[in-house]
């Protein structure tokens, strides 16, 4: 099922002067893609239960979770990688890799809090500041880089409301009760083989929890950078609304350019409780290769949330760009009674990235409603496919569905694809599709060049004119970012 | 020579492999109206395209210069920097960019060229506000992607508007009059009246004597076949409504 557009295809041709232009636009470079120059902790490559033991270890895990990983690595044996995805994707060699790498600390008398200047200069360069005085305000951040977290900010403030935000390894020690509780409750280890994976051999990531009653007073954030060569990152993050909480969370992540591909799974776990919201937002921007493919992160996620309250919402919003592959369906189980799900996505290829993302909403309760908004925009000679399911179970009286889809093709030997799934089993469902596809036609891109826009400039305000939809979903701050992102991501001029 | 603006001579064009234009000559001062007339596809909306640089026609002789500049060796952005400014018979629909975007995107581009800072937010607002006034479009314009949902008579005045902000030396109005109904018309041709100086010209291509009774001009010329065959007054165009093309098509079989 599905159906696919190969680019010119029932369009009109563009001239082969505006097809260079494009070309140039969309082949630009990645301004994230320094290395820096930190001493890393890395064990060997390969994966047994000793790396899991040591892992644990490392991260001085209690019993229980050192279990917790055991029971999924010995299950991931018993698995194989799926292949349904509209991928490309040669065979990964998962004892190449070495599944733990952490910035080592510095000697010297410092306080705990203290933090490598060095790391805190590569978060500086990505715009994260972590000192103090330099904090962005209205925005708590978990810095991760490679395995470890780094530093959580405005961590006290948050804590003055009973607001949980810190790494999952402090969680796994602080707060093991919750964890117990909530961890693998929505992502079981036996998912699919990733989130095996993951479980086995998760590094860091972010524990969020929002107590009864309250209003998340700032964003909270976590940013994503991959610095250790042949290494993978698996982050674990959990978010658990409890009722009438609220949270808006964004994530974030960066990776140096190498030749070699790098592996990223990460399994996101979303519970909401009754009458409680969650906005989850991720821009992301992994290294997604060179011009010719080379090199590039593997972009293999898990994200579920559960809707498990009445009235409950769980809203994810992402803009992809990055990674060589994206394989991500960020879903919504909807099953408290009237729950509300959504799923707003821009995802942009090029060069020869391919992404295979979309959504799951999965209908239990009695007038549950979802939204799914996806934009695909790809150029170059990449492929985009949006891949979504609409579930209504038998029980989900009254459910309700909108589904729009629609791909931008940037010149001629890009490909879209959609591959909508709609499953119904009760009759009173009201499901909704609605896809298009369409190019930037050359009379667009004349009529800006008449007005004295630049074509690179024109396609960057095209392309965001099609997606602005999803980017008006994006917090504030955070959407200046992500229009920025594109519009860079087009244009390569701009540094 | 320097009070010429613009000097077309001996312009030939082709799309594809037709020739459209076959040799035109045209010289245009500051301050004047120049009407282009004569039937359809005689190479009236072909010139256009051509002098505003559209990429689907070729210029294969001929030379055009624009206040001293070499306008076929530009880029269309950089003819518009310049000072050269299209009306469109069919404006183009942009969905999701808003006109404020657009026109900000494209005042700031002509700023960048003469090596001038973007214009600050109140300052661009003030701009689009007073010129927004000259063709009486309303405020929520602004907000509204460009020319999407716009009706025929919106779409027009959103040109007029256009090259109010952007101050051109030479405007080309293509078929402006084109579905527009008499209001339209009148409040179009107000605006293109308001913003004419002794600095600056226009060409105004159209069908019909009717937009000329509301912007005078001061040559009228016949295109056929992709030749200038006939310059005169404006009692040229009024006797054109009178007589129709035939003894223009009857002179130069």
């Amino acid at each position: 099922m599905g159906d696919s557009v190969a680019a010119g295809a029932g369009c009109p041709a563009m001239g082969s002067q505006d097809t260079s232009v494009l070309k140039e636009v969309t082949e630009s470079d990645y301004k994230y893609g320094f290395v820096s120059d930190i001493d890393t902790d890395k064990i060997p490559v390969g994966l047994s239960e000793e790396v899991v033991r040591l892992i644990s270890q490392k991260k001085g895990e209690p019993e229980w979770m050192l279990d917790f990983r055991l029971k999924a690595y010995r299950h991931w044996l018993t698995m194989t990688p799926p292949k349904w995805g509209h991928l490309r994707m040669p065979d990964i060699d998962f004892q190449a890799i070495s599944y733990y790498a952490a910035p080592v600390k510095k000697e010297g008398p410092k306080s705990l809090d203290e933090v490598d200047p060095e790391l805190l200069k590569t978060f500086d360069r990505l715009g994260i500041p972590l000192q103090e005085q330099k904090q962005l305000s209205g925005m708590a951040v978990d810095a991760v880089m490679d395995s470890v977290s780094v530093k959580t900010t405005h961590k006290e403030a948050l804590a003055e409301k009973g607001i949980i935000f810190c790494s999952i390894s402090e969680a796994i020690k602080d707060y093991p009760d919750l964890i117990k509780k909530y961890l693998g409750s929505v992502v079981s280890y036996k998912d699919n083989f990733y989130a095996a994976l993951n479980s086995a051999v998760f590094s860091d990531g972010s524990f969020v929890y929002i107590p009864k009653g309250v209003r998340c007073p700032m964003e909270l954030s976590t940013y994503f950078r991959i610095n250790a060569s042949g290494t993978g990152q698996f982050e674990r993050t959990l978010i658990v609304a409890d009722d009438d909480a609220y949270v808006s969370y964004l994530e974030g992540c960066t990776a140096p350019m190498r030749d070699e591909n790098q592996l990223h799974a990460a399994i996101v776990e979303i519970i909401v409780e009754d009458r409680a919201e969650v906005k989850y937002s991720t821009v992301q921007n992994w290294y997604a290769g060179d011009k010719d493919g080379r090199g590039g992160i593997y972009n293999l996620v898990t994200k579920r949330g559960l809707c498990r309250g009445d009235y409950s919402k769980l809203s994810w919003t992402q803009v992809e760009t990055g990674s060589a592959i994206t394989w991500k369906y960020p879903s919504c189980v909807l099953m408290g009674e009237g729950s509300v799900g959504e799923f707003y996505s821009v995802a942009l290829t090029r060069n020869h990235q391919q992404a295979d993302t979309g959504t799951k909403m999965i209908h239990l309760g009695r007038n549950t409603r979802s939204t799914i908004v996806s934009k695909g925009i790809s150029a170059g000679f990449s492929e985009n496919s949006y891949r979504g399911l609409v579930k209504v179970t038998p029980a989900a009286e009254g459910a309700r569905n909108y589904t729009q889809c629609d791909s931008l093709l940037l010149g001629s030997d890009c490909g879209a694809h959609t591959f909508p799934y709609i499953d119904v089993m009760n009759p009173t469902a009201i499901v909704e599709h609605e896809a298009t596809t369409s190019k930037i036609s050359e009379d667009q891109i004349f009529y800006c060049n008449q007005r004295g826009i630049p074509t690179e400039e024109a396609v960057g305000l095209i392309v965001n004119g099609y997606a602005k939809e999803v980017m008006n979903k994006l917090p504030m701050e955070f959407a200046v970012e992500a229009q920025k992102l594109l519009q860079i991501s087009l244009e390569g001029s701009v540094g | 020579m320097n009070d010429i603006l613009l000097k077309v001579t001996d312009l030939h064009a082709k799309v594809e492999d037709k020739e459209i234009l076959r040799g035109i000559d045209l010289e245009i001062r500051p301050g004047e109206v120049h009407a282009i007339m004569g039937p359809n596809g005689s190479g009236k909306s072909t010139l256009s395209s051509v002098l505003a640089g559209n990429p689907a026609f070729t210029v294969t002789r001929g030379s055009a210069i624009f206040h001293g500049v070499d306008l076929l060796s530009l880029s269309p952005e950089d003819r518009s920097h310049e000072g050269l400014f299209l009306s469109f018979q069919y404006p183009v629909e942009i969905p999701g960019v808003s006109m404020v975007n657009f026109m900000r995107a494209a005042v700031n581009a002509k700023r960048k060229y003469f090596n001038e800072e973007p214009l600050g937010a109140g300052e661009f607002l003030k701009l689009m506000r007073q010129k927004r006034a000259i063709v009486e479009l309303d405020n929520k314009l602004a907000s509204r992607s460009v020319n999407e949902g716009f009706s025929g008579g919106e779409k027009k005045r959103n040109e007029i508007f256009q090259m109010a902000v952007l101050e051109p030396r030479l405007s080309i109005l293509d078929e402006t009059d084109s579905g527009l109904d008499i209001d339209a018309l009148r409040i179009v041709a107000g605006g293109v009246n308001q913003l004419k100086t002794s600095q600056n010209a226009t060409i105004v291509i159209t069908h019909y004597q009717r937009l000329l009774d509301y912007i005078k001009p001061d040559f009228v010329h016949v295109l056929y076949k992709g030749r200038i065959v006939r310059t005169g007054g404006p009692e040229l165009a009024l006797e054109l409504e009178e007589k129709g093309y035939d003894w223009i098509k009857e002179e130069n079989r």
